[in-house]
């Protein structure tokens, strides 16, 4: 029987923790993170939790005490946000070229300067190169969900790669929202047992983590762990299937939302998609042929599976709440890469929406929505990139 | 040895047998090579102390010929070793003569 509450999704993911109860969380805090972390202490200082909780100095030594932990044996996370994520940068890389399976919620925030707490996702797409899987998360169930699918993933035997679950901060973070909590029990069931592999703290089979590896072997390295990544997507596939038969909502690679008829689409992570599918709803009202693509698993990026469900439009936009200064928004990237492998493809355009927290309105997509109507109809794209909700 | 393609490398990098450092011979690098010279030596034990590697092999608490597997020639040996009567018992010699 799943528990029905109204929280925050910094409230779900902390149950998400709660409920798996991992051997290690080293943490530090950082807005909009600081909530998930503040209620998961408090479950570790009220006994509710085994976990051993270390309180860093700073995000970087977080991560390399993660690191440890996980290298010892035990099933480690952590979470952050923004300029904390940051800090992590080169432990990060070593966290995945380790091949250590920490799982780390990020709650997304802008980058300095200008400092600013609010939401976009400049902050994971800093991370995008890291070797980190990365799911994202439109609201709190499915911050929560993901949160629970990350710990079979990262520790299934022929990944044992990290993992990221984005949610937009305060959008997400800090909103109350319905959420069906599963029952401790099955959630125990499902993730398991943690299984070590190569811990350190085998003291009988000594062994050594992060040997230097000169050009002999360094290329071959990054090969293996490229080959790793591309197992991911089906294990990915299998863990929601496993989960969907006890929690009852269906997990892909990506949403498809009315896409298969559809003339014109959004490309779109997080919060932003639910504000996006009302308006779609809206056009199709009207007649118009209007859909939706909102990536779930964005590393590794699921190409040809992203490829096949936009290639029958005339017309689509990636939003991208990050910007790649002198390039295009990083989603638009990918999916500019995904589309150009097939013959017949979409014209597209690139929007760049709610930078630090500014607000992704109703009619952001409708004023996006139209002009691709336009695109589709005259087969002229005026401007690839553009700001959109922005002051002149 | 067989350099390792990518399919049959450790994940992770993880070094599962402990005390493998010997199997790396690093006697290649050397430029300037250490030479003992018996006569000269008060059996000190200077150059066994200050070597970093394991360069050096002592026999029944007595100074050995050196393993060149594994000195890289660095000669710190031969700046510690104190010799006999202003002799030294350790002398580099370039590695090409």
């Amino acid at each position: 029987m799943a528990r029905i509450l109204a929280v925050s999704g910094n409230e779900a993911v902390a149950e998400a923790l709660r409920q798996v109860n991992p051997d290690v969380c080293a943490a530090y805090p950082i807005t909009p993170q600081t909530e998930l972390m503040q209620r998961f202490a408090s479950f570790v200082s009220d006994g509710i939790v085994d976990t051993e909780l270390i309180l860093v100095e700073s995000e970087h030594s977080a991560m390399s005490t993660c690191i440890g932990a996980s290298a010892g044996g035990g099933r480690v996370v952590t979470a952050t946000s923004s300029q904390g994520l940051a800090l992590m940068w080169e432990m990060l890389y070593i966290a995945s070229g380790l091949r250590l399976p920490i799982v780390m919620p990020v709650v997304n925030r802008s980058l300095s300067a200008p400092i600013n707490i609010h939401c976009d996702h400049s902050d994971a797409m800093g991370a995008r190169d890291s070797g980190w899987i990365q799911l994202w998360s439109e609201n709190a169930q499915e911050a929560y969900d993901n949160t629970l699918q990350a710990f079979r993933i990262a520790e299934h035997m022929d990944i044992r790669l990290p993992v990221i679950v984005c949610m937009d901060g305060f959008i997400i973070g800090h909103s109350i929202q319905r959420i069906e909590y599963l029952e401790d029990e099955e959630v125990k069931k499902f993730v398991g047992e943690f299984k070590p592999l190569n811990p350190l703290l085998d003291i009988d089979n000594p062994k050594s983590y992060g040997p230097l590896i000169l050009p002999d072997l360094y290329h071959e390295y990054k090969r293996a762990q490229h080959e790793v990544m591309t197992k991911v997507k089906d294990i990915v596939l299998d863990v929601a299937e496993e989960f969907e038969k006890i929690g009852g909502r269906r997990y892909g690679l990506f949403e498809a939302y009315r896409l298969d008829d559809a003339e014109t689409a959004l490309v779109i992570l997080n919060s932003a998609a639910g504000t996006s599918k009302d308006v779609i709803d809206e056009f199709r009202e009207r007649g118009i042929m209007a859909g939706l693509l909102k990536p779930r698993l964005f590393r590794p990026f699921p190409y040809e599976e992203v490829a096949n469900a936009l290639k029958h439009l005339k017309a689509i936009c990636v939003l991208d709440r990050a910007d790649s200064f002198g390039g295009y928004g990083p989603l638009f990237m990918e999916v500019s890469s995904a589309l150009y492998q097939v013959r017949e493809r979409p014209r597209m355009i690139n929007k760049i929406y709610g930078l630090g927290g500014r607000d992704y309105l109703p009619q952001h997509a409708e004023q996006v929505l139209s002009e691709l109507v336009e695109i589709a109809k005259t087969d002229k794209v005026e401007i690839i990139k553009e700001y959109i909700g922005v002051r002149e | 040895m067989k350099t390792k393609g990518w399919r049959e490398l450790m994940q992770g990098a993880v070094i599962l047998e402990a005390g493998n450092a010997v199997e790396f011979k690093t006697g290649s690098w050397r430029a300037f090579r250490p030479v003992w010279i018996e006569e000269n030596c008060i059996q000190c034990l200077f150059c066994w102390l200050y070597c970093p590697d394991m360069a050096i092999k002592v026999k029944d608490g007595k100074r050995a010929e050196y393993n060149y597997d594994y000195c890289k020639g660095c000669g710190i040996c031969a700046l510690e070793c104190p010799g006999k009567k202003g002799q030294k018992a350790i002398v580099m010699v370039e590695e090409s003569r």
